[in-house]
């Protein structure tokens, strides 16, 4: 199988959700992949539509370079809707 | 279990003073219940012991489909012959999740196969026995998947991320596998001949013991247990899982009114648990070591299949290349 490639296979459930990352296959080509993918990540009506792309057209960010990459958000609580106080009477915004 | 007496490699477990400060980090993180994923550092040993781990659970989905292929073109109706294509078919599934998450690990589809081949690498000493009957069809999915079931649960669970996602996917197929089985026991027990009730006990009796072996040796017989436990690759011994499973087959068995070969089986009031007799070790390991009674035929059939397949994924590729020629000109 050295000589196929990898696909990454990415599922819709249900119209209207993102597609999500559910595994791979190998596959000669991607009309192949996406044969492959359905029969494999579909078998239960798990999804309304398929992507699959080469595993090599992915870039990553890598498990060790965490905290430089996630480091700005950290400290930004004022992002989030919890962090501003409102009186009872504004009731609910 | 579908993998049985894996190497870790480790004689003792290291304690946390013990080990180098990627070492520790990578402890504590697993310790903390934090997955390890693909590209996070992982020792050696972890890396090798899940290739060996995943890649001989996956060999199993994939020659467990053998035993069970014999009983296609011989499926009593048409319904049964339905569901057992859809069974086998999601073992070929199971076995190439399985292949995929230990690609993760750098490992090679090619290479990891050809261990299989060449005998370098094990599979469950469970499909090295016959299917001598259409019970055994019906046995194989109540005990066998239902005895994968209880390890692949707690998989689920284990510390590598895509394994355990293999195995969270896996586990939702899986309880098909076993009600189907346990349905065909029951519809030959309820509707059949007395020579089917027959069948369906002797069909038990050869595959009892066979099943409890498939969680592996004792645990004070597994070396190899205490590192992965400490890696939560696994996340139960082998006689804890034995024993669950145990416990919950034995009321089935007395539903359909069948019997296990076992005269040591009986429910212990103090404990809370079954007790049951000893497992012949002997056969464990002469199955394992490849003479059981269906090893050769087994490996045989495998590397039949990829060799008279050759022709098929060559042509594929001379395909995908025309199709890519053509699109550019």
């Amino acid at each position: 199988m050295a000589e196929w490639s990898l696909y990454e296979v990415f599922v819709r459930s249900k119209h209207g959700l993102n597609h999500k990352h559910v595994g791979s296959v190998h596959a000669a080509d991607a009309a192949m992949a996406m044969e492959n993918a359905r029969d494999l990540y579909t078998r239960r009506n798990e999804g309304v539509s398929i992507w699959v792309v080469p595993s090599s057209a992915i870039t990553a960010s890598t498990g060790d370079e965490k905290e430089a990459l996630f480091d700005p958000s950290e400290d930004k609580v004022y992002r989030h809707a919890s962090f501003y106080q409102l009186p009872d009477e504004v009731g609910h915004m | 279990m579908y993998a049985q007496l894996v190497e870790t490699g480790a004689k003792r477990v290291k304690s946390l003073d013990e080990m180098s400060p990627e070492e520790r980090a990578f402890q504590e993180r697993i310790d903390a219940e934090i997955k390890i994923e693909p590209k996070n550092w992982m020792p050696d040993g972890y890396r090798q012991t899940l290739i060996r781990q995943i890649s001989q659970h996956a060999h199993s989905e994939v020659v467990g489909m053998l035993p069970e292929g014999n009983w296609v073109t011989r499926a009593p109706t048409l319904k049964r012959k339905l569901q057992l294509m859809a069974k086998i078919q999601d073992e070929a599934g199971h076995g190439l999740y399985l292949y995929s998450a230990m690609e993760t690990l750098g490992a090679d589809r090619d290479e990891e196969i050809e261990k299989l081949h060449n005998g370098k690498a094990k599979y469950s000493s469970i499909f090295n026995y016959p299917t001598l009957s259409w019970a055994d069809i019906g046995t194989i999915g109540w005990l066998v998947d239902g005895a994968a079931i209880v390890n692949q649960v707690v998989l689920q669970r284990t510390s590598y991320g895509p394994y355990s996602r293999a195995m969270i996917r896996i586990c939702k197929e899986e309880s098909f596998h076993q009600r189907q089985g346990y349905q065909i026991l029951l519809d030959l027990m309820r509707h059949g001949t007395d020579e089917q009730k027959q069948m369906v006990q002797d069909s038990i009796n050869r595959f009892w013991w066979p099943a409890l072996m498939m969680f592996g040796p004792h645990d004070d017989d597994s070396p190899n247990s205490q590192q992965s436990m400490a890696w939560k690759i696994k996340r139960k011994s082998n006689d804890e899982l034995r024993q669950m499973f145990i416990d919950q087959t034995v009321p089935q068995l007395e539903f359909l009114g069948c019997t296990a070969p076992d005269p040591d089986l009986k429910w212990n009031e103090e404990r809370g648990h079954y007790d049951f007799g000893e497992i012949n070790w002997q056969e464990f390991y002469d199955v394992l070591k490849g003479n059981g009674p269906c090893n050769r035929e087994r490996i045989a059939t495998r590397k039949k299949a990829i060799e008279e397949g050759a022709w098929v994924r060559e042509a594929a590729v001379a395909y995908a290349e025309k199709q890519k020629q053509r699109a550019a000109a």
